[in-house]
Parts: C-alpha cells; structure tokens; sequence
C-alpha cells in the first residue's frame, strides 16, 4: 500500500558523524557484500572497461571553505534517508514501494515492482538505484534481514554498514526514543537533516564536523627563539643599548 | 532526465490519441461511416499504441496490471484507470458512429471527460515531482493540456480552433522555457542544502563517489546535447506556428496535424532532456 502511515511506532534510522567518518567506503563494500548475498545486487561488466553496478550506499567527498580558516576534506555517506514523507512511496503505481507502520523502514516489495523507475525520479536524494539485471528498484533495507535476525550474535543485529565502520561513525536507532543513541547524539551534536525545505522528513541525520583547533599565529617556537643574554654577554647587551 | 524514446513517444502519442477522443466523444464533429471508422480508429491506435510504447521502459513489464492498484496516492495509477476509463466509455459511441446506431452519445461525453483526466494525471506525473524542479511547475500541466487539445483540434477538422491553440501553445512554449530556466534556483536547493556543508563554508566536489557510471547519472544527472538546446526550442515553437498556418489552407490541415506532431516530439525530447534533478547536486553537476 504506497499511502504513508499517519505514525510509525518506531523510526529506525542511522546518524552519520561526519566528523569520524575518514571516508574508507567501508560500509559502501559492506552493504554491497551483504545485500548482494541476500536480495541481490546486480553489477554489469564488474571486471570491465566500463563497470557499472546498483548499491544502496555511496561515499561523497566534499571540500569545504570556511570563510576563514583553512579548507576541509569532508566525507559524506549517502543512502536512503528512510523520510517520514516519503515521495518515493506515494508515487509507487503498483504498491511495490512501501513504509512499515511498525518501524518506518521504508522498502521496496520486489514482487510487485514493475521497474517504472518513478520512485527513483522522486526521490531528491539519489537513494533508489535499478537493478539493471532484475528490472527492479533497489533500496537500502537497513537491513532489515539482519537486524531482527535471531539466528545472528546479537552484535551483529545491526546494518552491516554501522557494524563494520571503523570508526564508529555510523549509528543505528531508533529516533522515536528520545534516550536512544541516536537521538542523544542528535540531540548533543545539531545533528541536521539534509534538504528538509523539501518538506520529505528524513530520518537519518548528519552530525557536523567539530570545530578544529586553530594553528596559533605566533610560532610556536616563539618563546624559544627569544633568548635573554646573561652573564657577560647581558653586561655587553646592556653597555652597547646605552652607548 | 534521460530522454527515452519510448517515454517522449508515448507522452506525444497518447496525448495526441486522448485529445482527439475528446473532440470525437463531444461529437464535434460526429463523422458516420468509414470517416467514423478511420478518425475513432486514428485516436484508439494513437491512445492504445502509446501507453504500449510506455511499457518498454518497464523493467518488468509483465507486472503492469498491478499499476492499477494504488490510485490512493499514484498518479501512475490513476493515469491507467483514466486512460482505460476512456478506452472503454468511447467504445459505444465510437461503434454506434461507425455502424450508424444511433446511440446516445452520454458515454461519449463520459468519455470526453475521462480522456481530459487522463490527460491532467499524465502531466501530474511530473509536475508533482519537487525533485525536477523544472517540472514541478503549473506550465507542467498547461502545456500537457495544450499539446493534447490543439492536436485533437487540428485531427479533428477544426481548422480555426485548432490554429488559435497552436498560437496559443507556441506562447506557452516560450513562456515555459523563460520560466523554467529560472526553476532551479528558485527551488532553493544548493549543494550546501544537499549536504548540509553550508553551515561550515562553501562546498565543492573533492572526489566523485565512484569513478564509473551507474544509475543515477545515466538516468538523472547526464546532459544531453544541451548546446543545442536554443535551435531545438525555436524549432518546436516555430513548428507550431506553422501548424497554425498551414490550417489556414483548408486541404493542408493534414499537414498541419504532422508538424505539430513534429514540433510536440521536439519539445517532448527538450522537455526531459533540460529537466535537471536535484540529486546531481551530490555530484557537482547543477549550478545552485
């Protein structure tokens, strides 16, 4: 059923530190290792001249200038935002596209996808990619065939993506809990949604960069460098500014 | 957007078919006979072929039918309700225009007005998208309606009225193309909105996420022919000024039909192919 549900008991989503995350595309290899086993994640001529395959994750690195200051390398992960408004969802013809009442994981029931590509098209956030050998939409699941997955060591029921980020950059929780990781995380950090003026209502959030220690002005040699003379040597100093 | 031709070609088509089962189901005009049989079968092929070239593009085609489901919230699917709506309450009259029955032409007129829905549910496919902002627009729709209704007119005889709307869907032409251009920034997304990064400073691309291609540039962020963009506008517009002309000589309003089929394939190429996504914002590609 593609109509959205007025409230969602829980809202899984992730929280990306992009002030920890060195950009290693950790998780982009983790999720497609996990979700290409599991629902299948095509690639076409992988081992090619021109390789070209659906994931559900990609790692964006942007340069930012400050207006003062020197400039910063920033990585910044990009997938499904699991949107409370979700326009992929509310476009879906066949009801192939859908957001569990339950947790607000937002998926795609690959059944009934006909591969009309339009929640991709209405999707500001480039999170739908198509299976080009299955004819299908692909989306991030948070993997849900992992994170209520009983037959797995209860560390490893979370995304694949935040169980294997190196440096704990990725979070996954639920925001509906006010004391959650992820929303105390939110809530210490300004973590900040990406495009809300869209009005889609995206779950995930990003935490801001810390602010840098700034290089002092001075050298930091400074003090070493401004030797007081002693000794006959302070005597001579002292004669010779008086002369 | 990627400009498939199986899309542009059952955009312009269908529309074509639909507009001109309005004109038929008002009975404006009411052809008996083989003319009956030829102009309904012109609109059924025109409407039915369209919405077969729309399957093309599916990536699973078999599983159309389930795009009827969800009219909730689709306008996909309430553009196949509305187009088989149309298909199936012009058939009477279509018959009874045909064999002379002599039916009343109530489904007819039912018809007209489905055909008008079908025609606003396809053109809300893209206006609803906030994504393209160019789209996302009310000349979406007008010119949508306009195309349908001036080439229903034109393949309906109507040489006057449909001269007046082609005039009338040259301006809207131009007006959308000087409108759309100021779209995206008026929109308001940047790559720093995209990003967040405009709290920090200005952002710029360091490194694509991937060298290859995929998905999202083929289908959203590629730019097709772009500097030709100008020549291919005058063309679609002038196209219909001339359709509009060439109505005025009553033996030519074939003609006119196929130049305005001409320049509506025009803008219906420029019409995808100028529309750009916010999505290519991620990867450096959109002035904002």
């Amino acid at each position: 059923m593609t109509t959205l549900p007025a409230h969602t008991d829980r809202k899984l989503g992730l929280v990306i530190d992009l002030d920890t995350c060195v950009g290693c595309h950790a998780c982009v290899t983790a999720c497609k290792g996990w979700n290409d086993q599991g629902i299948g994640l095509s690639d076409q001529n992988p081992y090619g001249a021109d390789p070209s395959g659906a994931f559900l994750n990609r790692v964006h690195s942007y340069q930012v200038q400050p207006a003062t200051g020197p400039s910063q390398i920033i990585n910044l992960p990009r997938s499904c935002l699991h949107c409370e408004d979700a326009p992929c969802v509310t476009v879906c013809p066949t009801g192939a596209s859908y957001k569990r009442a339950e947790d607000g994981i937002v998926l795609v029931n690959e059944d009934a996808c006909m591969g009309c590509g339009l929640c991709a098209w209405a999707c500001p956030y480039g999170a739908r990619e198509m299976d080009a050998a299955a004819g299908v939409m692909k989306k991030c699941t948070l993997c849900v065939d992992r994170i209520y997955n009983e037959n797995l060591p209860e560390e490893d029921r979370e995304p694949a993506c935040v169980r294997t980020c190196p440096t704990g950059a990725r979070h996954f929780g639920d925001f509906a809990d006010p004391n959650s990781t992820v929303s105390r995380l939110t809530a210490d950090r300004a973590g900040y949604a990406l495009m809300p003026d869209l009005g889609t209502k995206p779950v995930n959030r990003y935490l801001p960069p810390r602010k840098k220690d700034r290089p002092q002005d001075a050298s930091l040699l400074a003090p070493l460098l401004d030797i007081k003379a002693t000794g006959f040597a302070g005597w001579l100093d002292k004669v010779l500014g008086k002369v | 957007m990627h400009p498939a031709p199986s899309v542009i070609a059952f955009t312009v088509f269908s529309g074509f078919g639909f507009g001109l089962m309005v004109f038929l189901g008002l009975g404006w005009p009411a052809p008996r006979g083989t003319p009956a049989f030829l102009w309904w079968g012109l609109a059924y092929a025109c409407a039915v072929g369209g919405l077969t070239a729309s399957t093309l593009h599916l990536g699973n085609p078999e599983r159309a039918l389930m795009a009827f489901s969800q009219w909730r919230s689709s306008w996909l699917s309430r553009e196949a309700w509305a187009a088989v709506a149309t298909l199936i309450l012009c058939a009477p009259t279509a018959l009874s225009d045909w064999l002379g029955l002599g039916w009343p032409r109530l489904p007819g007129h039912l018809g007209a007005l489905a055909a008008l829905a079908t025609l606003a549910s396809t053109a809300m496919i893209y206006a609803q998208l906030k994504s393209v902002p160019r789209w996302n627009h009310w000349t979406t729709p007008a010119l949508f309606g306009a195309f349908a209704l001036t080439g229903g007119a034109l393949a309906a005889g109507h040489a006057l009225p449909g001269a007046l709307l082609a005039v009338l869907l040259a301006a809207l032409l131009a007006v959308s193309f000087r409108l759309g251009d100021a779209q995206f920034a008026r929109a308001g997304q940047t790559i720093g909105s995209a990003t967040g990064l405009d709290r920090i400073g200005t952002a710029t691309v360091f490194e694509p996420p991937h060298t290859g291609s995929n998905y999202l540039l083929r289908e959203m962020i590629h730019v097709v022919a772009r500097k030709h963009a100008l020549k291919l506008r005058s063309l679609a517009t002038a196209a219909q000024v001339a359709a509009a002309l060439t109505a005025a000589i009553p033996q030519a309003l074939p003609l006119a039909v196929l130049l305005h089929l001409a320049g509506a394939l025009v803008a219906r190429w420029l019409f995808f192919a100028e529309a750009e996504h916010v999505v290519g914002l991620y990867y450096g590609q959109r002035v904002g």
